[in-house]
């Protein structure tokens, strides 16, 4: 790190202890243009990727699946299921890789952290009273902990968006700050819920907010509400990351949830975080998809790529 | 890493013939005295096709062609039945987009991702637009029964080949014109495609001529003596000396000529789209287009800033085969253009610029050039007062909004202009201020047929596209 993001890491830690500061850093960070982001990640949606590409796209893609349950429904036999699936993604083929992640709530992670434990894939447990945040901040930050000492090495939380729309960002930041601390060394993802966002200024600002206040990773969405990712929104999010690792030499996580189901949309991601923040970020460590069905449709296409016919979805497991 | 293997469009649904004729009276004939050139792929210097050239008498024949035809069929037609055929015309171009996307990729060096998403449909857009003016010109704002003028002489540059004859054609045949059309000498195949295109859609006898050739096919044109309308697209040099040879004579004239347009960005500016913009202003098309945004003038306070946004993203321009679908940026036209970018751009050095290009390996075979941008340019540089129509962006500062103006408008030119910046307000004190026909505001080179398009001073005069665009082609 030079001195210069040192510097500018210190002055900007400062922020978070003045609404007044952090208002006016908010408000200060470049707009967005409506139009001129929904166009570019359309446009980034119109590259074509093939053969070699799309093998390598498809695996990555895999890597990075954040493979997700959360349903009241939700039983330990189901989340076991759902573990041994992200170990082995498919049976049938032992070069596929695994996913990056199983993610439950924290009742369930005990069960998933049996069947997880010394592979590689992490476990990630949703906290705060997820998906709406509201409670009071004591059960956010106990419900925090509990999953912590259950197993989950992840943690995404929820902002406090009623707090951020009404521009108490302080609010926000002090809940993202005490979850971190709540969090320990497990990773911390923000959920931004950008579906609640209304402005892709919003989101920049949401963005920097989760970022000056700790968060390992953004994410989009809970997957709860109407609108949950869209490229336009994750490209803001990337350019996001981009300038603050710029500023201050912290890497910052992305992930999209919620509403990308197909491999083609998972690869129109790649190409997007391929051309927008680079290559840094194409790895498991630093961009995440937060998806359920998404997964069988990656080893659907795997498995057309090999073997060169479409198999059934009868032949991958539902979970 | 991610490597994007290559994913090239495919070649043969094009169906090239070895020699085409020119376009006269419904049918493919072969011209007087015999002449041809080739017309080559810029991308791989192959040569694409024999082209007739036409010399005088084969111009006294088609347009004695659209005389009759005018007189006999096109002009005495109902409105609605005009119409009928320019929305038959605009349909097989979308049907047939693919086959021409590729022809005009091939002919032009322009990436198969702007002939495919951008050139096509907005072809078939304006036809389809202006067969709908066909019935109604009666509410166009020029009287209650507007009159055609007669035979219309188009001669069109090699930049946006169909994309220019549409804007030409389809106006004048709504209008009631007929036309003797000349594509540019490198990019004729799209024209003679759309000829093709005419006779499926039955199109009378006459009332659409293609004609290729080189400078003085074009001349011969313009000057022959039973032409009563003239449009053209292209250099400004030419463009004065057509209105030279137009002068005293009946003939009505519009020009749309070159430009030097500044993109303006503010530090208020989003960003990120402006970076986005700037890179559509400069290098879409390889710069070939008449409106390009050459000149960037940023503001100081931000111009670092948007310097470095602007070389990253430039780092992620894939510069390479046209017919691959993930290309941004093709090949440059023809050797001569080449040749001139060349020149132009080693002037900027000379005179003191800095230049930089990202780092971009170009193909052997072909016409190349990589993006470029100048920075440290100042307005008595020959790379911001000269129409480079390459991939060369000059960059200029500023420190008020008044300053930006005044850079803005020192130029002879007046096509277009851009601004980016949050402010609603500033953006129509500056649309207020500037001498350009066009100013987008926080997006550039938009193009819609309903909206006009044309120059200010020496950028030309007219307007093409929308109800605007109908007044060259009405008797008014």
């Amino acid at each position: 790190m030079t001195a210069t993001t040192t510097s500018a890491r210190s002055e900007l830690s400062e922020l978070g202890r003045s609404e007044t500061a952090l208002r006016t850093f908010l408000h200060g960070l470049p707009g967005v243009d409506q139009v001129g982001a929904e166009q570019r990640a359309a446009q980034l949606g119109t590259r074509s990727i093939k053969t070699t590409a799309k093998a390598q796209a498809i695996d990555l893609a895999i890597r990075m699946v954040d493979l997700t349950t959360l349903e009241g429904a939700d039983t330990p036999g189901k989340v076991r299921a759902l573990a041994a699936k992200a170990l082995r993604p498919d049976p049938a083929d032992p070069s596929c890789p695994h996913v990056g992640a199983v993610c439950v709530y924290p009742a369930m992670v005990p069960y998933v952290a049996e069947v997880l434990r010394g592979s590689g894939v992490h476990l990630a447990s949703v906290a705060t009273a997820f998906p709406s945040g509201q409670a009071p901040l004591e059960i956010k930050l106990a419900d925090t902990r509990a999953a912590v000492a259950a197993g989950a090495d992840e943690i995404d939380m929820v902002i406090n968006r009623g707090a951020f729309l009404a521009g108490r960002y302080k609010e926000v930041y002090d809940e993202i700050v005490a979850t971190k601390e709540a969090s320990g060394d497990a990773h911390l993802k923000v959920i931004l819920e950008t579906g609640e966002l209304a402005t892709y200024d919003n989101v920049r600002r949401a963005s920097w907010l989760a970022m000056l206040a700790g968060g390992d990773f953004i994410k989009t969405s809970t997957g709860k509400v109407p609108v949950a990712a869209t490229m336009p929104v994750t490209l803001v999010m990337l350019e996001a990351v981009r300038d603050f690792r710029a500023a201050t030499g912290r890497q910052v996580g992305v992930k999209p949830a919620g509403g990308i189901k197909t491999t083609k949309d998972a690869i129109k991601y790649l190409v997007m975080v391929n051309e927008t923040v680079g290559p840094d970020w194409l790895d498991p460590d630093w961009f995440r998809f937060g998806a359920s069905s998404l997964l069988n449709d990656l080893l659907m296409q795997r498995t057309k790529l090999t073997t060169g016919t479409y198999s059934g979805p009868d032949y991958f497991t539902l979970d | 890493m991610f490597e994007y293997a290559p994913a090239p469009e495919s070649r043969s649904v094009v169906d090239l013939k070895p020699s085409y004729g020119l376009f006269i009276d419904g049918t493919f004939v072969d011209p007087t005295d015999g002449g041809s050139f080739k017309s080559i792929n810029p991308a791989s210097e192959e040569v694409l096709a024999e082209i007739a050239e036409a010399g005088a008498q084969d111009v006294e024949r088609a347009v004695r062609a659209a005389r009759k035809a005018y007189d006999k069929v096109w002009g005495p037609m109902p409105g609605r039945d005009r119409a009928k055929y320019l929305y038959r015309i605009a349909r097989l171009i979308q049907e047939r987009s693919r086959e021409l996307a590729v022809l005009e990729s091939l002919d032009n060096g322009k990436p198969i991702r702007e002939s495919r998403d951008v050139d096509l449909p907005l072809v078939a857009a304006h036809f389809f637009y202006y067969a709908g003016w066909a019935d109604k010109l009666g509410h166009a704002g020029f009287g209650a029964n507007p009159q055609p003028i007669g035979v219309a002489a188009q001669v069109i540059p090699w930049n946006f080949p169909l994309l220019m004859l549409a804007w030409k054609i389809a106006p004048a045949l709504a209008a009631g014109n007929t036309v003797v059309l000349k594509p540019a000498e490198t990019t004729p195949l799209t024209a003679l495609l759309f000829a093709e295109i005419c006779q499926q859609a039955d199109l009378p006898a006459g009332v659409v001529n293609i004609l290729t050739g080189a400078g003085d096919t074009g001349r011969a044109l313009v000057e022959h003596a039973d032409v009563d309308k003239v449009a053209f697209t292209g250099s400004t040099e030419v463009g004065r000396a057509i209105a030279r040879s137009v002068a005293g004579t009946r003939k009505k004239l519009t020009l749309e000529l070159g430009g030097k347009a500044a993109n303006i960005v503010f530090d208020d500016a989003p960003i990120d789209q402006a970076v986005e913009g700037i890179v559509n202003g400069i290098f879409f098309n390889q710069g070939h287009v008449c409106c390009a945004g050459s000149r960037l003038l940023v503001q100081e306070n931000v111009a670092d800033r948007v310097l470095e946004s602007l070389k990253r993203r430039m780092a992620q321009l894939r510069v390479g085969d046209p017919l691959d679908k993930n290309t941004d940026v093709g090949a440059i036209n023809s050797a001569a253009q080449l040749e001139r970018i060349r020149e132009l751009s080693d002037a900027g050095s000379a005179e003191g610029a800095e230049r930089w290009s990202p780092p971009c390996e170009l193909p052997d075979r072909g016409f190349w050039f990589a993006p470029t941008i100048f920075t440290g340019v100042t307005q008595a540089h020959r790379i911001a007062r000269e129409e480079i129509f390459g991939p060369v962006l000059s960059v200029l500062t500023f420190r008020t909004p008044a300053e930006a103006v005044e850079k803005a408008n020192n130029t002879p030119y007046g096509l277009s202009a851009g601004i980016w910046t949050d402010k609603g307000s500033r953006i129509l004190w500056m649309a207020d201020r500037l001498r350009a026909g066009v100013v987008w505001a926080n997006t550039f080179n938009k193009f819609d047929p309903t909206s006009p398009f044309g120059g200010y001073k020496e950028s030309g005069y007219g307007r093409e596209g929308g109800r605007h665009g109908l007044e060259g082609y009405l008797n008014v």
